[in-house]
């Protein structure tokens, strides 16, 4: 009988690989596995992102951390026969150009991620040899719910869901208001287009959730946990589902938890998927079994929450470094980040950039680290222009803004945020106003409606993004828009309008002349928006063969035959066309 | 109570712990504007939503403004609420909802009663800054309601009505974002809901998303066709409100210009509802004995409490939501029903016309009205014993449209026999009244004693749910009265689950009773005019000669000379009726 080397062979299942996946390569490994009868030894684990989207489907091999792109099925027999069998690298799938030298897993770290890929999220005995369920067994052990809270304040531990509230304050004011029930609430209601932090630790390393939320039961006195999830999430979904299942099994969810008397159990509840149930009084209404709306704080959900009951909301991040923080103590992980924002945040990259995906970096890591040695930099050699960070409600950095260490304060201060974690790279070729429309796009989809300001308000400022993007706008436009801006988001209800304005106003700090350039130059600087491009006919080439007079389906174009053409500019709708149709390259664009 | 010290606009005040900042500014003369907010002081209801942020002030140390109605005032609180900031933050929202707001005000029923209009004048609005797209949604006219949401600015004073107060749940928010708006479930018509038509909604809208239908036109019509007799009843809410839309102070009554206004308006027969009523007291108060006695005898097959029957929103709250409970009520008409009854039979006859000939018009306070006029049961081969109804706004209207100078009119006489009634047929306007003008009749009949003082002051007031013991010389009758809808489920649940003992209970859908009703004058949730049409009612019913429905001279005649005795073969066919079970109405489960 053969012996092999025990391997794991982890399958990225982010949404990118996924995608780009033209077949099920987790069956497809396993089938072949089980033909060279090597499945005993090498166990195929379904991970999260690798950092390497552009490149997908990755894989790597642990524990020899060799990692392969673009694999498809085919590649399978080469890296069975080479890899496993004789320890040789596949060479030609190994993805090393820009990667190699960009000191990416140097300037990363992980805690929120750090069993994400490495143990399989399924069972639930990897988690705990990797240390799992020991913080909170030293919790109910060690440690009383008072101590617990003064571990996770003194660790700094700020929430990482976009607010940047202190978790420890936010535990405390729970402990203490006085009821017969309270609920711990995980928000995994993940909304900001292009983000999956929370999906990742969800389906990666569930476990780690499901005991901060046991953790936090104890330190503020609650005995139901719920998770607050997006339906669209399947696989996080049954990871959940599995997860409660074995720690139930385990006799680390229910009665009588490891012995000590404390009762604790997590239920799930799904949500629809709208972003404004992100925010923590829109979440409890919506677990309510009410419309997704928000309503005034105070009273703030750790005094009144779900069913009136104080509840304590964090989200999946925060939660994950809860065991991690107790492990290890609270003066390792203050050790970490900068003054006032402790420990390591995980942002979803992507972009301009070459390694788009998901990273973890220490609070503090600069935007240059992050973008060019993480990042490897600007695609195609392009000039960096603007990071967006926070979301679509965030705010657009710049050039200058690149040495700045990432944490809560300086993105606030810069007029950016935090958020959850989103981070666009732009390149000289995007268009700032545009950019700002895109996101308008967004909040006035998100929009609940409530709130007089933020239903209408994002409305007009996104019906007048579209104006100056369309060539029609006027400086009293600017105007409108800056005034409208402030105020929309000085009134609104909660956080999604108090926020949306922030791509327009910070585009508008750092970006001014562009949108001058649209309303009063009628041009657009990056050359994005349709509507300020002109096709134009060259009197030298043209021959007058009226072969784009024919084409074009708007009757722009006039003239002779044998004459040069012209093209009526009023009535030109810029589909290229003639440009496509022309064979004497007669046709250019402005 | 706590006192703590803030200061508003630099001024030192001292409130109470846990006061708003609204009320705080109030307390020293500052009015902050407000749109979506409302309070029914009496009634135990405040809406604050904080969605229109018209009332949004500044406070120190806050990032974003606050809006003013829904913030603790908080100890040493400095708020500001006339600095640039504030001022312009209120004014481009205000900008805002009008640009989503048709502006048609020269031509909108609303126009001159409209709460955004008139904040709009206030806040001296002058430009259209941000023009765009409107949302529109499909307009929805059932029997009573018009529903134009294109004018609806989100205020969800509607919601807080139909399910707060009302417990209805005909509304609610659909959609999300631009496009939201409140509906009925699955953006379905208002009439395939569970509405009752009790109008709290139109009542308390700020603009005209809701309205009643207007039937004004169609009365226009029939009093100019001359084939026509055209009869019109005036229900008693209505002479305690009218004259506000005249300039009136409220509680002002205006009886008899109000009928000299319809007279001059071409109506050939101006007749009271309060003679129906007292007709109503004759049956419903003859069936709460004929139960009470046989209760009292032993009989188990007898059902108590009686509940009243009057008002068709209620009637309609029970058909949907309580059907197990439909033989409890009385099954006598409502006052409008019986008179439109006998008006189409006894008085036809009496006058020799033909029925088809006969238009009997009403004037109520009520919206619901409009729609149990056009129930089955209350209707002759199609022909309905009620052709029209207007509410009271607009009778106001019809006269204004004619030129009449109400202030000018002299006061006028109902016409006779169905023009008479006793005190006790005008306080069925109010919550309470009702049941006081059953027990004036029910207490002689019962004990064959005279009664000496005919004013119950234990059932009168604006308390939600009231209770009072009515001594029947030596027999205790239970008695209980709610009013709005909320509060009548809450009396329906106990008595459902055995918890409660009544003999009686009266119910009004809407809070005040029918002074309150959702076809009255606006309000613009203003309690004090609900109080002031209250006391109105009943000095109207001091003042009348003939104090109990039984003395009033017109009905016994009506009972000799046309139905016999209360309860007779004939009344039952013209004065009673029946109720129907009208749970679940929407199959939700269509493919």
């Amino acid at each position: 009988m053969n012996t092999h080397k025990k391997r794991n062979i982890l399958i990225c299942q982010g949404s990118t690989c996924h995608q780009v996946a033209k077949e099920n390569l987790i069956d497809a490994f396993k089938s072949k596995l089980k033909e060279y009868q090597l499945d005993e030894d090498v166990k195929v684990v379904q991970s999260v992102c690798f950092n390497k989207c552009t490149v997908g489907p990755n894989i790597i091999i642990h524990p020899d951390n060799v990692e392969y792109s673009t694999v498809t099925s085919d590649d399978i027999d080469e890296i069975i026969m080479l890899h496993l069998l004789n320890d040789k690298i596949v060479e030609r799938l190994v993805y090393n150009q820009v990667y190699e030298n960009s000191g990416s897993d140097k300037k990363q770290y992980r805690i929120a991620l750090r069993n994400c890929g490495f143990i399989d999220p399924e069972v639930i005995v990897d988690y705990i040899e990797k240390n799992g369920y020991a913080a909170l067994g030293k919790c109910l052990t060690e440690y009383t719910p008072q101590q617990v809270i003064d571990e996770i304040k003194a660790s700094g531990l700020r929430g990482r869901g976009g607010g940047g509230f202190s978790t420890g304050l936010k535990w405390e004011i729970t402990s203490k208001s006085e009821a017969d029930q309270k609920y711990v609430v995980c928000n995994a209601d993940e909304g900001d287009p292009g983000a999956f932090m929370d999906r990742s630790v969800l389906e990666g390393d569930p476990h780690s959730v499901i005991e901060a939320m046991a953790i936090c039961g104890y330190a503020i006195g609650a005995t139901k946990g719920i998770v607050y999830i997006r339906a669209e999430y399947p696989l996080a979904i049954k990871r959940l589902q599995i997860a409660l299942k074995q720690a139930k099994e385990y006799g680390l969810l229910g009665r009588d938890i490891l012995g000590t008397g404390f009762e604790f159990d997590i239920s799930i509840k799904y949500g629809a998927g709208a972003f404004v149930c992100g925010e923590e009084t829109a979440l409890i209404h919506s677990m309510e079994g009410l419309r997704g709306e928000p309503t005034l704080k105070p009273p703030f959900p750790s005094v009144s929450g779900y069913l009136g009951k104080p509840t304590n909301v964090n989200n999946v991040e925060t939660f994950a470094n809860i065991p991690a923080i107790i492990n290890r103590g609270s003066k390792w992980f203050a050790s970490i980040g900068t003054e006032k924002s402790k420990g390591t945040k995980v942002f979803a990259l992507a972009g301009k950039v070459n390694n788009v995906g998901l990273v973890e970096v220490p609070m503090g890591t600069t935007l240059r680290e992050v973008i060019y040695d993480i990042g490897g930099g600007i695609k195609d050699g392009k000039k960096f222009k603007a990071v967006q960070t926070g979301g679509p409600s965030g705010g657009c950095l710049t050039e200058k803004h690149l040495d700045l260490p990432i944490d809560f304060d300086t993105l606030m201060a810069a007029g950016s945020m935090m958020g959850s974690g989103g981070m666009i790279i732009m390149d000289e070729d995007d268009c700032m106003v545009s950019m700002a429309r895109f996101y308008l796009e967004f909040t006035v989809e998100e929009s609940c409606g409530k709130c007089a300001p933020c239903r209408i308000g994002n409305k007009r400022l996104h019906e007048m993004l579209i104006k100056i993007c369309d060539d029609k706008g006027s400086e009293e436009d600017l105007m409108l828009l800056k005034n409208l801006s402030t105020v929309v988001k000085d009134t609104s209800l909660c956080g999604l309008g108090q926020t949306s304005p922030n791509p327009i106003l910070s585009t508008m700090e750092n970006f001014y002349d562009e949108y001058l350039a649209h309303v009063k130059d009628h041009k657009c600087p990056a050359g994005q928006c349709k509507s300020f491009q002109r096709y134009y006919i060259s009197e030298q080439n043209c021959i007058g063969c009226m072969v784009c007079a024919r084409n074009c389906p708007v009757n722009a174009i006039s003239g002779e035959k044998k004459e040069v053409h012209i093209i009526n500019q009023e009535t030109c709708i810029k589909c290229g066309v003639c440009m496509e149709k022309c064979k004497f390259d007669a046709i250019y664009l402005n | 109570m706590e006192m703590i010290n803030i200061k508003i606009d630099n001024k030192n005040v001292q409130v109470p712990k846990g006061t708003s900042i609204l009320d705080a500014a109030k307390s020293i003369g500052i009015k902050i504007p407000t749109l979506c907010y409302m309070n029914l002081h009496d009634l135990n209801t405040e809406h604050k939503p904080t969605g229109c942020r018209i009332c949004v002030v500044e406070v120190a140390g806050r990032k974003n403004l606050v809006p003013a109605c829904a913030t603790e005032c908080t100890s040493g609180m400095e708020i500001k609420n006339q600095t640039m900031r504030v001022l312009n933050a209120r004014k481009t929202v205000m900008e805002l909802i009008l640009s989503d707001h048709p502006a048609e005000c020269l031509i909108c029923p609303k126009n001159g009663t409209c709460d955004l209009q008139s904040m709009a004048q206030e806040m001296g609005i002058r430009h259209y800054h941000y023009k765009g797209e409107q949302s529109t949604y499909i307009k929805d006219r059932s029997i009573a309601i018009k529903r134009d949401m294109d004018k609806c600015i989100g205020c969800k004073r509607c919601l807080t009505m139909c399910n707060d107060v009302q417990t209805v749940g005909a509304l609610s928010s659909i959609n999300r974002g631009f496009m939201s708006v409140v509906a009925p479930a699955f953006q379905m018509d208002l009439s395939e809901s569970v509405c009752t038509y009790c109008g709290q909604c139109v009542a308390v809208c700020p603009t005209a998303a809701l309205t009643e239908i207007d039937h004004t036109s169609n009365v226009i019509r029939m009093l100019a066709d001359p084939t026509k007799t055209v009869v019109v009843q005036t229900a008693p809410a209505v002479r305690a409100a009218l004259g506000e839309e005249f300039g009136y102070e409220a509680g002002t009554l205006v009886t008899g210009k109000m009928v000299a206004a319809l007279k001059d308006l071409g109506f050939d027969y101006v007749f009271d509802t309060d003679f129906a009523a007292d007709l109503t007291i004759m049956e419903e108060g003859t069936e709460l004995l004929d139960r009470l006695s046989r209760h009292l005898k032993g009989d188990e097959t007898v059902k108590l409490p009686i509940l009243t029957s009057c008002c068709p929103a209620w009637v309609s709250f029970f058909e949907h939501h309580f059907p197990d409970m439909k033989d409890i009520p009385s099954t006598a008409r409502s006052p409008q029903q019986m008179f439109g009854s006998i008006a189409k039979t006894y008085y036809a006859e009496k006058i020799g016309i033909k029925r088809e000939d006969m238009i009997v018009v009403s004037i109520m306070p009520c919206l619901a009205k409009k729609y149990e006029r056009d129930r089955d049961e209350f209707k002759t081969d199609g022909n309905p014993d009620v052709d029209y109804v207007l509410s009271t706004r607009e009778l106001a209207k019809l006269i204004k449209q004619a030129s009449i100078n109400f202030e000018e009119l002299p006061n006028m006489d109902f016409d006779k026999p169905m023009g008479e009634s006793s005190g006790a047929g005008v306080i069925f306007g109010t919550t309470g009244g009702v049941i006081e003008a059953a027990v004036r009749t029910a207490y002689e009949i019962f004990t064959g004693q005279s009664l000496h003082k005919v004013d119950f002051e234990q059932l009168r007031g604006m308390d939600w749910v009231r209770e009072a013991i009515v001594d029947f010389n030596g027999t205790p009758i239970k008695i209980g009265i709610a009013h709005g809808l909320g509060n009548a489920r809450k009396l329906l649940n106990e008595i459902r689950e055995g918890k409660s003992q009544y003999d009686a209970i009266e119910i009004m859908a809407c809070p005040g009773g029918c002074i309150g009703g959702g076809g009255q004058p606006l309000h613009h949730g203003d309690t004090n005019i609900l109080k002031a049409r209250q006391k109105a009612l009943y000095s109207e019913d001091k003042n009348k000669t003939i104090r109990k429905s039984h003395e009033n001279p017109y009905i016994i005649n009506l009972y000799k000379e046309f139905l016999g005795k209360p309860m007779s073969r004939k009344a039952h066919e013209l004065l009673h009726t029946q109720y129907f079970d009208k749970s679940n109405p929407v199959d939700i489960v269509k493919d």
